[in-house]
């Protein structure tokens, strides 16, 4: 059973539906499954790919910020990694 | 689904209303005492007690304007303005704004009437006779093209704008295109978002209103909150995962779907167009809801994550929980549990619930705030202080 929502095809998080152990299964809707590579609180997000430093983050399809840090797929994305004052609006 | 009327009350001004309530509307927060006498003793009556309409001399425009816009609202057949006498809301200015639309409304002012129980005996006297005239109206098919929906959105959570904002986007959608409004406010809360909904706005005018009301919210926020600004959503919010307020607004605009935004209105302003409209307003629920009621909403859906089980006294409110946990922790405030969504249900599925159940709605049925009688008192915002 998936553990985490999907809001937009274009999104690179997802949004987990159950709090997740490190090294937890991160189940998506479609089946596919990967570790947490972090405790991914309830209702927090998580990397569906991995995420170079400085790439953008999509939530909604939209831009939420830029990656201040490498975030691998299953990764915790929140405040501490997440720069959400300088990520270009257009892109 | 295609519906495209419901058994409403014509008012003499075209517009069709899904309740057919007497008011009472103090002007100022002095006359609240005799507007609640006069509405316990005439049961059915619906008095709209407020905290204002004095002493915020740069707020005289917008209250006096919503007064009114509340007294137009379709769902309210008569209206009794109740004003003290040296309030800077004047009664007569609000009877004014009304009377054109041609329903029954009166006024009287209590320092003229020789104080509060002679003005309350006279008021009881007038809305008995406005009670006994309105109660022989009979609901007639009205097109739903004359139905506005007001969107709210309030104790959101992390899901708020995962589940049920975005299945009322879906009734939002459903509703302009049936050639309906539904308007959108809480400017706060669209921060950070000015540029997805610009790229809706049906002329440029349309986006430069769009551009300027979110500026100056931010503005604002900047301005009281210097460096935190965009960090300004509740604690809960960022608890529930939510890393900026631009993330929160996204899922709040949600609820205002897909459609083109053809107008953007001031705080208790009438539309001019049909389709999706923005208010320019406070994210405070309650002051948000009197806007929108003075806006003309005869309907308002309000999601919710934390519960919150606040209606609205001249206008049903249906609640949308965002969680199964929510809907069964408060099933007695929560008419949709759009957390169905989390467990595989889909959003279309949830929309198509909401649309049967505003349906009933429309023509009678009675919401959960309305059963709770969860009306409270009106909020109406204010930008500048008492003085």
């Amino acid at each position: 059973m998936r553990n985490v929502i999907i809001i937009n095809e274009r999104d690179n998080v997802g949004v987990a539906l159950e709090s997740i152990p490190l090294g937890g299964a991160v189940i998506l809707p479609s089946g596919e499954a990967f570790p947490a590579q972090d405790e991914i609180p309830y209702s927090h997000k998580v990397a569906l790919c991995d995420i170079p430093k400085g790439a953008v983050v999509r939530k909604y399809g939209e831009v939420i910020g830029a990656a201040t840090s490498e975030v691998r797929r299953g990764g915790w994305i929140h405040t501490h990694n997440l720069d959400v004052e300088h990520a270009g609006e257009q892109a | 689904m295609k519906t495209t009327t419901f058994q409403g009350f014509k008012r003499p001004d075209g517009s069709a209303g899904i309740r057919n309530h007497v008011v009472v509307i103090p002007t100022v927060a002095c006359a609240n005492g005799v507007a609640g006498m006069i509405a316990r003793a005439v049961p059915g009556v619906v008095p709209l007690l407020h905290g204002h309409g004095c002493g915020r001399a740069l707020e005289i425009e917008m209250h006096t304007r919503t007064l009114i816009g509340l007294g137009n609202n379709p769902n309210v057949a008569a209206v009794l303005v109740v004003g003290l006498g040296c309030e800077t809301v004047k009664a007569e200015a609000v009877l004014a704004g009304i009377a054109p639309g041609g329903k029954p409304v009166e006024h009287l002012v209590i320092q003229e009437e020789g104080g509060s129980r002679k003005a309350a005996a006279r008021g009881i006297e007038i809305v008995q006779r406005m009670l006994e005239e309105v109660n022989r109206l009979r609901p007639e098919a009205c097109p739903l093209e004359g139905l506005t929906l007001g969107l709210e959105c309030g104790g959101s959570d992390a899901f708020s704008g995962v589940t049920a904002n975005p299945a009322v986007g879906l009734v939002s959608d459903w509703l302009i295109d049936q050639g309906g409004t539904a308007i959108l406010t809480e400017t706060t809360e669209m921060i950070g978002t000015s540029h997805i909904l610009e790229r809706r706005a049906t002329t440029e005018e349309v986006a430069s209103r769009v551009r300027t009301i979110i500026q100056a919210a931010e503005k604002r926020t900047h301005d009281i909150l210097g460096p935190l600004a965009s960090f300004v959503i509740a604690p809960g919010n960022m608890d529930g995962g939510m890393s900026s307020i631009r993330e929160k607004a996204l899922g709040c605009i949600c609820k205002a779907g897909s459609r083109p935004i053809t107008e953007v209105i001031d705080y208790g302003q009438r539309p001019a167009h049909k389709g999706l409209v923005i208010m320019d307003g406070p994210g405070y629920d309650i002051e948000s809801l009197a806007g929108l009621g003075a806006a003309g909403a005869q309907l308002m859906i309000f999601t919710t994550g934390r519960g919150n089980p606040t209606g609205f006294p001249l206008a049903p409110v249906i609640k949308v929980a965002s969680t199964s946990a929510l809907y069964e922790r408060m099933e007695d405030d929560m008419d949709i549990n759009a957390g169905a969504v989390l467990e595989g249900q889909g959003l279309e599925a949830v929309s198509a619930e909401i649309i049967a159940l505003a349906l009933e709605v429309l023509e009678g049925r009675r919401t959960k705030a309305e059963l709770n009688n969860q009306d409270g008192i009106l909020c109406l915002y204010a930008l500048t202080p008492a003085f």
